[in-house]
């Protein structure tokens, strides 16, 4: 077990230092890097001249990676060209920000994950019938409906004709809820996110949750069971559902990426003081060290989630402990 | 044969198959005829063989008797209580005195379990023991009695960390927990090390012998079935071809394919050469619907008659049947 994780750990490691020295290329290299950007601003000379100078971008290009190396060895990100939440500093407003997007996003997983695992294992117990057929078939449209359009639909429906949720932000503006209070105003914010991203990603979960089962209740040890009178119910509970963790827990890992992406889109239809709102605003405002910083630290987080998952399945299945 | 345990009339099981998309849209389905009408009683303590070429319908047949297969016809009777209508519930009792030992041991234990938990869950699930060390002695009674010796070394182990024969006598202990009275074994031993079968083998026979377990066991090797049973029923394409008692079908077998099977059994000494008959061709497709002998194309001695009509499975002598039009 310890050898294994220190394998991952490596492994994760290195996919990191990949991550940070690209994480630099990508933002010099490719067309519309910074230079131009500045360039093309409406600021006076001078004021460009001093931004350019500020971001080291008239140094060489090593110059510029050592300095770039150097400040993140010290846990620097640099300063953001605007303001945000009342703070320059990238990783400021980053760390600032991560609670937000974490809370939202595990609610939504959780949910997610949850619900497709529970529609996966009826369809595939009642599998080939209509219910089978109807739950499938409605997680599968929640599924490849663009998220942007389902937020809209659930913000219309329930803000606005049923006045039932706030239609955004975290917190009611002109408020001063501490305690219990502030709780509730937070939880009833992030209700319609939160719902709504994860019932976009039922379907991937019931699918992949539906065809696991399917074979697994076809496999010897099932009808074993069954042949010592055990009940469906328990079967279910005891010996198909835990071994179905294994490949759900890969699309869980391999989801992680994704739903970070589509955080982007649902923190910014809902105003969402999160990671993925302040990328779209980094990127609205072309505000590249911002943008550079969201990047790392979320790359950094998708390769820190998968190296978790990677020693969860240690647990999860016996035979991969070694 | 001895008081009579289980009776089978009629067998029918039938599996819906939809095709490709074309067929699935205009509704056509094809079916096939697994088990088509099989009917034989294997006696308490006896040991009735099942045997024939893949895909003839063995396994379903074994599958069916224990409700694991959906049985679209025919009776089932066990120890004169009828099994084929009940519900799950009502299965319950019959559920403890049947088992199924399966062909693969790999696939047969739950891999995320000890063998303590896959050996025990019967008692723990049935709440038939008051304390631990009760239940600790009995799983370790059910792993002695299938082999594996001394049983604490098997208790907290994985599945995969046994060998093909232990995970065997892993499934054979964790039916042998319940005492049941019948046990239907799909080929136990084909997938497994010619070194092993023998103690597999054994061990079953010796449940026989000491708790008078009476089996159902399938496989496809006749000389193995000539070995260990009392009877043997030769099956060809969901039916029941010829049965009688075991030396009376290796040494008087009359009809044309169980003939052919005898022909290349291998017997020690002999060898297979120019004066056996090979059978010829393969088995047909289940889903092909045959009018008369389901032997017919590829028999041998095949008249115009056995394409239209089929064949009954009368008997020939005492305790011999055949289906065959031409032996009286
Ligand atoms: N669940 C199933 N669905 C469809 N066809 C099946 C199913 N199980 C078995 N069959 C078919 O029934 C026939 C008999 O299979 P089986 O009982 O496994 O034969 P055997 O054990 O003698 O090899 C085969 O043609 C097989 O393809
Ligand atoms: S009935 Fe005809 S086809 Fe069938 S086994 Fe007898 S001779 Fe052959
Ligand atoms: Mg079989």
């Amino acid at each position: 077990m310890g050898k294994r994780v220190l394998k991952r750990f490596l492994s994760a490691l290195g996919t990191s230092f990949f991550v940070i020295i690209f994480n630099f290329f990508l933002f010099r290299i490719l067309p519309g890097d910074l230079t131009t950007v500045i360039a093309r601003s409406n600021t006076s000379p001078e004021v460009k001249q001093r931004l350019i100078e500020a971001s080291g971008l008239d140094k060489p290009l090593m110059t510029q990676f050592g300095i770039y190396i150097k400040q993140l060895l010290h846990g620097d990100l640099g300063s953001a060209f605007y303001m945000y939440d009342n703070s320059s500093s990238v990783l400021e407003v980053i760390v600032g920000r991560i609670p937000n997007t974490v809370i939202l996003l595990l609610t939504a997983e959780i949910i997610a994950i949850i619900i497709g695992m529970i529609i996966g294992t009826i369809c595939a117990h009642k599998r080939a019938t209509p219910l089978d057929t109807g739950l499938l078939s409605g997680s599968l449209v929640l599924y490849s409906m663009p998220t942007f359009w389902f937020a809209m639909l659930l913000i219309f429906i329930f803000c606005v004709n049923l006045r039932l949720f706030p239609t955004g932000g975290i917190y009611t503006a002109g408020t001063a809820y501490h305690g219990w209070m502030l709780i509730k105003d937070y939880l009833k914010h992030m209700a319609l996110p939160s719902l709504c991203m994860g019932f976009a990603m039922v379907g991937c979960y019931a699918v992949t949750m539906r065809s696991t089962m399917i074979g697994i209740l076809t496999e010897d040890y099932i009808q074993t069971a069954r042949a010592k009178g055990f009940s469906t119910r328990y079967i279910l509970l005891k010996h198909a559902i835990p071994n179905a963790m294994l490949p759900m827990a890969t699309i869980i890992a391999m989801n992680i990426a994704f739903i970070l992406g589509g955080a982007i889109q649902l923190e910014t239809l809902f105003s969402w003081k999160g990671l993925g709102q302040l990328m779209y605003l980094a990127l609205d405002k072309r505000d590249f060290p911002m943008l550079q910083g969201c990047f790392l630290i979320s790359t950094l987080a998708v390769i820190l989630a998968n190296f978790i998952m990677d020693i969860l399945y240690g647990f999860i299945d016996p035979r991969v402990k070694e | 044969m001895a008081e009579k345990m289980l009776e089978v009339k009629d067998l029918r099981v039938s599996f819906e198959v939809k095709k490709g998309l074309a067929e699935t849209l205009m509704g056509k389905k094809e079916t096939i005829k697994a088990v088509d009408g099989v009917s034989f009683e294997i006696g308490r303590g006896e040991i009735l063989s099942l045997v024939g070429e893949s895909g003839s319908g063995k396994t379903t047949t074994g599958k069916a008797i224990l409700r694991l297969a959906p049985v679209t016809g025919g009776s089932i009777k066990f120890e004169g209580e009828e099994i084929s209508g009940k519900s799950q519930k009502e299965l319950h009792e019959f559920r403890k005195k049947a088992q199924m030992i399966y062909q693969d041991p790999y696939q047969a234990l739950n891999p995320r379990q000890y063998i303590i938990d896959i050996v025990g869950e019967p008692l723990d699930v049935n709440d038939l023991c008051k304390t631990t060390e009760e239940r600790l002695e009995r799983i370790k009674k059910a792993l002695e009695n299938a082999g594996l010796v001394p049983p604490e070394d098997y208790l907290y182990r994985y599945p995969y960390e046994l060998s093909g024969g232990q995970r065997q006598r892993v499934a054979i202990a964790g039916s042998l927990i319940m005492n049941p009275e019948f046990i239907v074994a799909d080929e136990p031993v084909s997938m497994l090390d010619a070194s092993i079968r023998t103690g597999i083998i054994k061990l079953m026979l010796e449940q026989r012998d000491k708790m008078g377990v009476a089996y159902l066991f399938i496989t496809h090797d006749l000389s193995l079935a000539w070995l260990i049973s009392d009877r043997i029923a030769i099956m060809y394409l969901g039916k029941i071809m010829e049965m009688g008692t075991a030396d009376e079908i290796i040494n008087h077998a009359e009809h044309p394919y169980a003939k052919a099977l005898i022909n290349i059994m291998p017997i020690p000494g002999k060898m297979i050469d120019s004066g056996r008959d090979i059978l010829e061709g393969e088995t047909p497709n289940a889903a092909v619907d045959i009018k008369g002998c389901k032997f017919c194309a590829r028999c041998p001695v095949r008249q115009a008659i056995c394409e239209t009509e089929e064949p009954e499975l009368r008997e020939i002598s005492p305790g011999h049947l055949c289906a065959c039009h031409f032996v009286k």
